[in-house]
């Protein structure tokens, strides 16, 4: 006899009373605000081709991904582990807009292997793209929103990580590094390795000036005292290095007048979606978590599989982790208990009391339980002809 | 969260034992001895900071996941984990050995698949594969010597030290995988979130190997 039945497959959650009402009213909270700073949802499928979910990202994606095959036309089909390209795909192909264009998204995904610690296979993403412009306003204000999701969810002290793949990539090809020897550098400075760097550069034998500088970028990490201790150390470095830094700064200050408070760490070394992302890359830290809560880029040309190459910036999280982090409404049980009864004055009665948004609970006859088990401060008592509301 | 508080884990054994003078340097001492305390959290001379005593393999799990802010960890037990989620900004130049492969003195040409007993199933496969040579990995917990001897492995792949265990039991290394020595890992979040104090801590350490060496 099987008795693990209602066992769920690793990775799937569910949730339950209270916390599934938590989450949906931090789903309403944060689509309202979004559509407050213009952002119009979008609501991509589920499942679509693969070749069509896979574009411009690195091959994690291709294994975090579900397939299967699609029995009208053999063609393969993926379970989305990642909205972005979709809301991508809608942005290049169907809006077509020549205008900047803020699309928003919420909806489950699906990974075939949890991320992390204790991870989860399905995660409910959200989070907001900014298409057709580049430059720094469009990301400051990708992040400002960023900033503002989790302050919706009640999520104070964050500390925001700001980095940008311009200052790797612009060393990279002026030591013209063969795209092996970037992607052993690349790994190596995501951990920090400065031992293994170290051997990895003089192996190379590179210019001294360049490996100075591409060694430095592991200690270059810190308060706005990096940018500083960056323009002496990268003096030599060409121009579009120069660029990534000064960027970096400009959204510094931005941020830092329009949140004020905000800790902010910088780290070059830093590259996050090193393969997807073009400019500036971010992500929030919470104490006590050690992975990023929210995360997100520039990512511009990725709608050029589409036929429309636009800039684009965006942000996403998973909502199920921001909940952890929430701090909950206080759950109020109120709700009033009602006899059951086909008394005409009482259903006036109940039916108005719930288009003013009361919770009604109406017996069952036999039920268990009282009026406070089901979680009910009042009831309903006839009175004559009317129907009075008293405390239980 | 208290920014100068930090959790350092450290592994028993030699680690352990080579990691106390670094420690000492950098002005930490544990204010128990570790060797008759039971406990698993000691603290130190310095406020905030403790010593968690945890297994070797668990070191990478224990930083990564934010339990502790920084630990000690062999280069053979990061190269098995893959070391993703994790900062390794300094070489301790500690409990030096060598990963290698060895296989006994006397042996037979094998037929068929090669079998290789270890414990780092990861290394392994990579190993060999990158050598074009499809192996069958062996997982074994401990005494890895033995495997050749009672026919259960061709070769082994284990740390070696001075070499005298494989000696003793009729092994030669064969190959040389890679140089280990004892890493400091940090956790990502805390180096943003205790940056000052991380970065005092990783200073302090580098200049106590540079005193020691």
């Amino acid at each position: 006899m099987k008795n693990d039945r209602w066992l769920l497959p690793e990775g799937i959650e569910e949730v339950l009373p209270p916390q599934a009402q938590h989450l949906e009213a931090l789903r309403r909270t944060l689509l309202d605000r979004y559509r407050c700073w213009g952002y119009e949802l979008v609501i991509p499928p589920l499942i679509e081709y693969l070749d069509s979910l896979l574009i411009g990202t690195a091959d994690d994606l291709d294994l975090q991904t579900f397939k299967l095959t699609d029995q009208l036309n053999g063609r393969m089909l993926g379970v989305r582990a990642d909205m972005t390209p979709q809301v991508a795909r809608i942005d290049a192909h169907l809006l077509k807009r020549a205008e900047p264009t803020r699309l928003c998204y919420i909806g489950s995904v699906l990974h075939t292997r949890p991320d992390g610690f204790a991870g989860s296979r399905s995660p409910m993403q959200v989070g907001a793209e900014l298409y057709g412009h580049s430059g720094i306003h469009s990301d400051v204000e990708i992040i400002h929103l960023m900033i503002e999701t989790l302050g919706c969810c009640g999520i104070e002290n964050i500390y925001m990580d700001l980095g940008h793949v311009g200052v790797y990539r612009g060393l990279v090809a002026q030591a013209g590094l063969t795209p092996q020897q970037e992607a052993e550098l690349f790994d190596a400075l995501q951990r920090k390795a400065k031992p293994e760097i170290n051997t990895m550069l003089r192996t190379w034998m590179l210019a001294p000036a360049l490996a100075e500088m591409l060694l430095a970028l592991v200690d270059l990490n810190g308060d706005e005292v990096i940018f500083t201790t960056a323009g002496k150390i990268l003096k030599s470095a060409q121009a579009s290095v120069h660029m990534a830094l000064d960027e970096m700064r400009q959204i510094a200050l931005a941020l830092q007048a329009r949140v004020p408070n905000l800790d902010l760490h910088f780290d070059l070394a830093e590259l996050r979606g090193y393969h997807y992302h073009t400019g500036v890359v971010f992500a929030a830290y919470v104490p006590g978590q050690g992975q990023a809560v929210a995360q997100g880029g520039r990512y511009d040309g990725i709608g050029k599989v589409f036929g429309n190459a636009r800039p684009a910036t965006g942000f996403s999280a998973d909502l199920r982790t921001l909940l952890t982090y929430a701090t909950p409404a206080a759950v109020t049980h109120t709700g009033i208990w009602a006899p059951a009864s086909d008394d005409a004055q009482l259903q006036a009665a109940i039916a108005g009391l719930r288009a003013q948004g009361e919770r009604v609970i109406v017996v069952l006859p036999g039920q268990q339980g009282d009026a406070a088990r089901m979680g009910c401060d009042r009831q309903l008592i006839q009175s004559g002809a009317q129907w009075r509301i008293e405390s239980v | 969260m208290n920014p100068n508080s930090l959790t350092i884990a450290l592994s028993k054994g030699r680690i352990f034992e080579e990691a106390l003078p670094l420690l000492k340097r950098a002005g930490i001492e544990p204010l128990e001895n570790p060797n008759t305390s039971r406990k698993l959290i000691l603290p130190t001379t310095e406020a905030g900071v403790n010593l968690v005593i945890i297994r070797a393999a668990d070191v990478p799990t224990y930083v990564q996941y934010g339990a502790a802010d920084v630990g000690v960890a062999g280069k053979d037990v990061l190269l098995e984990h893959g070391g993703e989620g994790l900062y390794e900004p300094l070489d301790l130049e500690i409990a030096q050995c060598r990963l290698m492969v060895a296989a006994p003195l006397q042996r037979g040409a094998t037929r068929g698949r090669l079998r290789v007993a270890t414990k780092y199933l990861n290394i392994t496969r990579a190993y060999f594969a990158r050598q074009g040579k499809q192996v069958e990995v062996i997982k074994l917990y401990g005494s890895m010597e033995l495997a050749p001897l009672v026919g259960l492995a061709d070769y082994i792949v284990d740390l070696v030290d001075t070499g005298n265990t494989l000696k003793a039991n009729g092994l030669e290394p064969t190959e040389h995988i890679a140089d280990i020595s004892s890493r400091l890992v940090v956790n990502k979040a805390s180096m943003k979130m205790k940056h000052a104090r991380i970065t005092q801590f990783v200073q302090h350490m580098a200049a106590a190997v540079q005193a020691k060496s």
